[in-house]
């Protein structure tokens, strides 16, 4: 009984949806501009998110150790800025490492590599990158830099240099600008996000409206509101579906069209130096094309049926 | 089967459509309710079968209170009652046969039913060469049969025909009365209202005449007499 039941529904659901063609074609018109808009935040969230993760990583403070500072000291003190809850990750560079790294960059220039040997000694420091979780605790990690000032077992200090008070400004600007764009653009998204709900469900509700007088007829005759709302439900999740397969369409195309749009536009050579312009799109289309399509299907069919599940309710009541 | 308790309609602006109204109507009766537009005939109905609620007293069918069911009850309760409405009432976007069908259909029979019982149906009321046409493209007369095709194919204990007869034209309201009377006499109890002189007296039996929501008369073997 229940599987005729299922059956009777979904039948009676496809039915509707192709019979009233127009009123199928307004809601599929409706849906697929909401979940191009919301497709359209995920893209700018996804983008901006990887924009601003880009600009943090830049960020960070380097602590540059005395030449006759002791590596056990120094990693001993590692382990200490580890330990703190504002930071993410600490890198050593030892002073083999960073004598290493400076040969390797410099080795065709044989003024320089001359003038490093007449030097005899390595005149490089360890140096310690720390990365904050956010910018702005870098002041507290740097406040924690100079209170501790940590000594070797002679009671000299270890600590030669710390480079924050270079780039306070820098840091400080970001740590005010980044929380500011990312709960504007959480605003602006949900705003949005809020908009194709209601215009979604207030279409929806339209065209329920227009089968009011069927549905009270409907009840009259005994139907229970399975047989009622079930059909309604089908159609609605059937627009979801055929608008979320349009609008993955129309993003693809949309995403390769800018990609070759901004190639055109700053050039093959200026694109390829900025890695990240290059295919930004598309790339993260394809990269991300599962999640989007549950994303972009999902939110479909939730619209669709959930809209018609609530919009029918109001007309059941005979 | 039927029993009507002091029942009271009065509508938001205080309109009386029924003003203490009590009678009952006994099983494979064929009860004619007869009075002019705004006597109450119709509120009559609407309370059968649950489409509207009485301002005071109560309707029983089968000795529960009509207005007391819970949903699935009311659904239960409006298989049972096969009403054919004055507008017709169907569904404009479904066929002939789907029309039927869905009646079937959420009455709970099977396919095999649905799909044996719809065209014999159609057949009955003279209809079987329109049965995929959609109710805009078929005359008044043709609708009212398939309104009482619709009706009667779930065999339902109760038909309820209020003014079936009102946009048809002689020759069509004696059809419909005679398929009725043969529902009638197959141990349906059926209930008719009309303002037509003409059906009262083909149809004999029990009239009901009421007149501003009132009974005024309650005749077994009646006359319409106003």
């Amino acid at each position: 009984m229940i599987f005729t039941t299922f059956k009777r529904v979904v039948r009676t659901g496809f039915v509707n949806f192709w019979r009233n063609g127009f009123l199928s074609f307004a809601a599929i018109v409706v849906i697929t501009l909401s979940l191009i808009s919301v497709g359209c935040l995920i893209f700018a969230g996804a983008i901006g998110g990887s924009l601003i993760a880009q600009v943090k990583d830049q960020v960070d403070i380097n602590v540059y150790f005395t030449l006759s500072a002791q590596e056990a000291d120094i990693l001993a003190f590692q382990k200490e800025i580890d330990a703190l809850p504002e930071v993410a990750s600490t890198t050593y560079v030892s002073q083999d490492q960073a004598l290493a790294s400076f040969q390797q960059r410099w080795q065709d220039n044989a003024l320089i590599m001359q003038g490093l040997q007449e030097l005899g000694s390595n005149p490089f420091p360890a140096a310690l990158t720390i990365k904050a979780k956010e910018p702005s605790q870098y002041g507290g990690i740097a406040d924690f830099l100079t209170s501790k000032a940590p000594t070797d077992s002679t009671g000299a200090p270890i600590i030669d240099k710390v480079n924050y008070q270079e780039n306070q400004l820098i840091i400080d600007r970001l740590s005010r600008i980044i929380p500011t764009v990312e709960q504007g653009g959480a605003a602006i998204a949900l705003l949005l996000a809020l908009a194709a709900v209601v215009v979604v469900f207030n279409t929806i509700r339209l065209i329920t409206y227009s089968v009011r007088d069927e549905i009270a007829v409907m009840k009259l005759v005994g139907a229970s509101n399975v047989y009622v709302r079930g059909p309604l439900v089908v159609s609605g999740i059937m627009y979801g579906i055929v608008s979320a397969v349009i609008a993955l369409a129309l993003m693809a195309a949309l995403s390769y069209w800018s990609d070759t749009l901004i190639l055109r536009l700053a050039g093959v050579d200026v694109a390829s130096n900025f890695s990240f312009a290059v295919n930004i799109f598309s790339d993260y289309f394809s990269r991300n094309f599962a999640q989007l399509f549950a994303a972009i299907m999902g939110a479909g069919i939730l619209l669709g049926g959930l809209s018609s599940y609530i919009a029918a309710r109001r007309y059941l009541r005979v | 089967m039927i029993y009507y308790d002091k029942v009271s309609k009065v509508y938001p602006d205080s309109t009386v459509a029924l003003d203490g109204v009590s009678f009952s109507v006994e099983p494979k009766e064929f009860v004619t309710i007869v009075g002019q537009s705004g006597a109450g005939k119709s509120t009559l109905m609407k309370l059968l079968i649950a489409e509207d609620r009485p301002t005071s007293g109560s309707v029983f069918f089968e000795s529960s209170n009509i207005h007391r069911m819970n949903k699935k009850e009311t659904s239960r309760l409006r298989r049972r009652i096969g009403t054919v409405f004055q507008d017709y009432r169907l569904i404009p976007g479904k066929t002939v046969y789907e029309n039927i069908a869905f009646a079937m259909e959420a009455s709970g029979r099977t396919d095999g039913e649905v799909a044996a019982d719809v065209p014999h149906v159609l057949e009955l009321v003279d209809l079987g060469h329109k049965i995929w046409n959609f109710p805009g493209e078929l005359s008044g007369g043709e609708r009212q049969r398939v309104a009482i095709a619709r009706a009667i194919v779930t065999q339902p204990d109760v038909i309820l025909a209020d003014e079936p007869t009102g946009n048809l034209d002689p020759a069509n309201t004696y059809e419909i009365i005679r398929i009725l009377r043969k529902i009638n006499e197959l141990g349906r109890t059926v209930i008719l209202t009309t303002h037509n002189k003409g059906v009262v007296d083909e149809v004999g039996g029990r009239v009901i005449t009421m007149e501003k929501g009132k009974i005024v008369r309650d005749a077994k073997d009646g006359k319409y007499i106003l």
